[in-house]
């Protein structure tokens, strides 16, 4: 569905040049739902705009739904839906005129507009808005009438920069059940990027990580938090147990290290399966006569693979 | 679930698009703002009967000339007239730099719409109330002693859209270059509007005037336009002035669009 090469962008703002996309190789196909991670600046809507014909590359191909951006941009955009990162519907119009309109510019009748207009309106939860002005609806709101228009269509492919920032947890989740159901029933191809970890972590099954306009892990969730940070497990024991408990954690797992705690010192080591590996360790430990004064177990989250990869933590800037 | 579009079905759709179709869809959607908006309708009917009611009073002091109100109102007429749509079509930018700066300008760019449907659509938007207004002006000022001829006021209107096309389509092309800072979009809006306004002829004759002021206006197409529309209101088909303002109108929208594309094309959001 996606193919690109090499696709890089460099934007001239006064002398100064920014690489904000440096190369960038990817492949999506058919059906998939693939997540844009990286922290602001990295490039997440450029590459976006990019693939959606909005945007030139500077140098590079891309391919999108069998078409080259730069040689087909109309050709791209009657195949694709595109939900920008800023505010899509007019702010001088009516809720219900931006989404025939919207309908109407994708050669939709005005039957089938008027049907998919109601129907997005009851799942993105805008029933009763039909006649307000955009202008006057809150940010979320706003924010899944962006989706609404984005969806009219019900394309093939579909790309959103950040859906559901702006969102409260009831109408994110209304989303994602939408973006999920337009999947099933239709094999929707979607690439999005997002600021929330968990959403990438819990939905998407491909991540990309972008960073400094650069792709630098590519994978599933489960895999990247596997191979990049993996479970780790605490155990906290006294003075007198300390050389025996080290023998024990030696041979359960690797990447010890020691920290003193209140009840004594704290060793943290990292295995593969953390609940599993729990109960085991705690079981050695007390066959061998070792009080365990407290246990935790840590599972990485995408941060901690941000962090491993590059040293800094997403959530610093990126929830800002 | 039957309200459910099936994919294929809509790409059918999506391959039967005109041109045309598209420029309709533009244009319905700017005109929603006027329609959803009746304040501002009613204004724009009320705005060129309150120009008229004190240029009236004024024009009626001038023609003590012996040539009678009636005349110098055929005189000043088509001046307003092209002067209104000068001031609507050359705001067009305006209305379009708020819809880049909210992000709506972006979401529209990604539709399959054709790229010179986005500026002919919206400049035609800007002239709809336009026409309504000068048929207002024309049929109030009749019992003032204006000679009506609604032939050639339908062609002088025409001649007018196709110029406004034109103007707004340049209008547009300013938008987006000056997108960074909307005063910037006003202030070469407004140095360019008045000179542009004065060397036609439009308010006041430029015979009297110096000799660079009348060079000037020969290479100001407006002047062509005013000259034609002085010539169509007082019901003349058969003058070269016509002419002149028909190529005058043709080569404005032509090189009007064709900046405008390649700005929309070429530019970054
Ligand atoms: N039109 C532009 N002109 C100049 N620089 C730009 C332009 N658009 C983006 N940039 C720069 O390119 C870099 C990447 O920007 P981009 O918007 O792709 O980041 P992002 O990953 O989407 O970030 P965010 O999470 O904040 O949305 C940034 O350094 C940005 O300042
Ligand atoms: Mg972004």
């Amino acid at each position: 569905m996606i193919h690109t090469q090499q696709l890089t962008r460099t934007f001239e703002s006064g002398k100064e040049t920014v690489e904000a996309v440096r190369g960038i190789d990817l492949d999506v196909a058919e059906g998939e739902l693939v997540a844009f991670l990286g922290p602001n600046g990295a490039g997440k809507s450029t590459t976006l705009r990019m693939l959606t014909s909005l945007l030139p590359p500077t140098s590079g191909t891309a391919t999108v739904a069998g078409v080259d951006v730069t040689a087909d941009p109309a050709g791209v955009r009657s195949r694709i839906g595109y939900i920008g990162q800023k505010d899509g519907a007019g702010h001088n119009y009516r809720v219900w005129d931006e989404l025939l309109m919207q309908g109407r510019f994708y050669g939709l009748d005005k039957q089938r507009a008027t049907a998919r207009a109601d129907e997005l309106l009851g799942t993105l939860d805008l029933e009763g808005m039909k006649m307000r002005k955009v202008s006057t609806l809150s940010g979320g709101q706003k924010r899944r009438l962006d989706i609404a228009l984005g969806l009219i269509h019900e394309p093939a492919l579909l790309f959103l920069d950040e859906p559901s920032t702006g969102m409260d947890p009831q109408n994110r989740a209304n989303l994602w059940d939408h973006i999920l159901r337009l999947r099933e029933e239709f094999g929707t191809t979607i690439v999005l990027t997002t600021h929330y970890l968990e959403e990438a972590d819990t939905m998407a099954e491909r991540v990309v990580v972008i960073d400094h306009g650069r792709i630098i892990a590519d994978d599933t969730a489960q895999s990247l938090k596997a191979e990049q940070a993996g479970d780790r497990i605490t155990v906290t024991v006294g003075a007198d147990d300390l050389p025996t408990a080290r023998e024990v954690v030696a041979q359960a797992g690797t990447e010890v290290q020691e920290v003193s705690a209140d009840g004594g010192t704290a060793i943290s080591f990292r295995v593969d399966a953390g609940p599993v590996a729990l109960p085991r360790v705690l079981h050695t430990l007390g066959d061998k006569g070792v009080a365990v004064n407290a246990a935790t177990l840590k599972q990485p989250t995408l941060d901690d693979v941000f962090l491993n990869l590059t040293g800094r933590s997403l959530r610093e800037g990126a929830e800002a | 679930m039957s309200t459910i579009l099936d994919s294929a079905a809509t790409s059918a759709r999506i391959a039967h698009r005109s041109v045309l179709g598209d420029i309709k869809a533009v244009w319905t959607r700017e005109t929603l703002t006027i329609l959803r908006d009746p304040f501002s309708l009613v204004f724009s009917l009320i705005q060129p009967l309150v120009f008229l009611g004190l240029f009236a009073p004024l024009l009626a002091g001038v023609a003590d000339d012996g040539l009678g109100f009636g005349s110098t109102l055929q005189f000043f007429l088509p001046g307003v007239v092209v002067m209104i749509t000068m001031f609507g079509t050359s705001m067009t930018g305006a209305n379009l730099q708020f819809e880049i700066m909210t992000g709506a300008f972006e979401r529209i760019l990604a539709t399959p719409l054709a790229r010179q449907a986005l500026l002919i659509g919206r400049a035609l938007k800007e002239l709809t109330p336009l026409v309504v207004q000068a048929l207002i002006i024309t049929l109030v000022a009749v019992p003032f002693g204006f000679d009506l001829h609604p032939a050639h006021i339908v062609v002088g209107l025409l001649i007018l859209g196709v110029f406004g096309v034109g103007v707004g389509a340049l209008s547009y092309a300013l938008a987006i270059a000056t997108r960074k800072n909307e005063w910037a979009f006003w202030a070469v809006q407004q140095s360019l509007l008045f000179p542009l306004l004065i060397l036609s002829g439009m308010m006041l004759p430029l015979e009297t005037g110096p000799d660079w002021m009348q060079a000037l206006s020969k290479v100001n197409p407006l002047t062509y336009i005013v000259d034609a529309e002085r010539v169509l209101f007082a019901g003349t088909f058969d003058d070269s002035a016509v002419v002149y303002g028909i190529v005058a109108a043709m080569v404005t929208c032509a090189a009007g669009l064709w900046v405008g594309v390649r700005t929309v094309t070429k530019s970054i959001l």
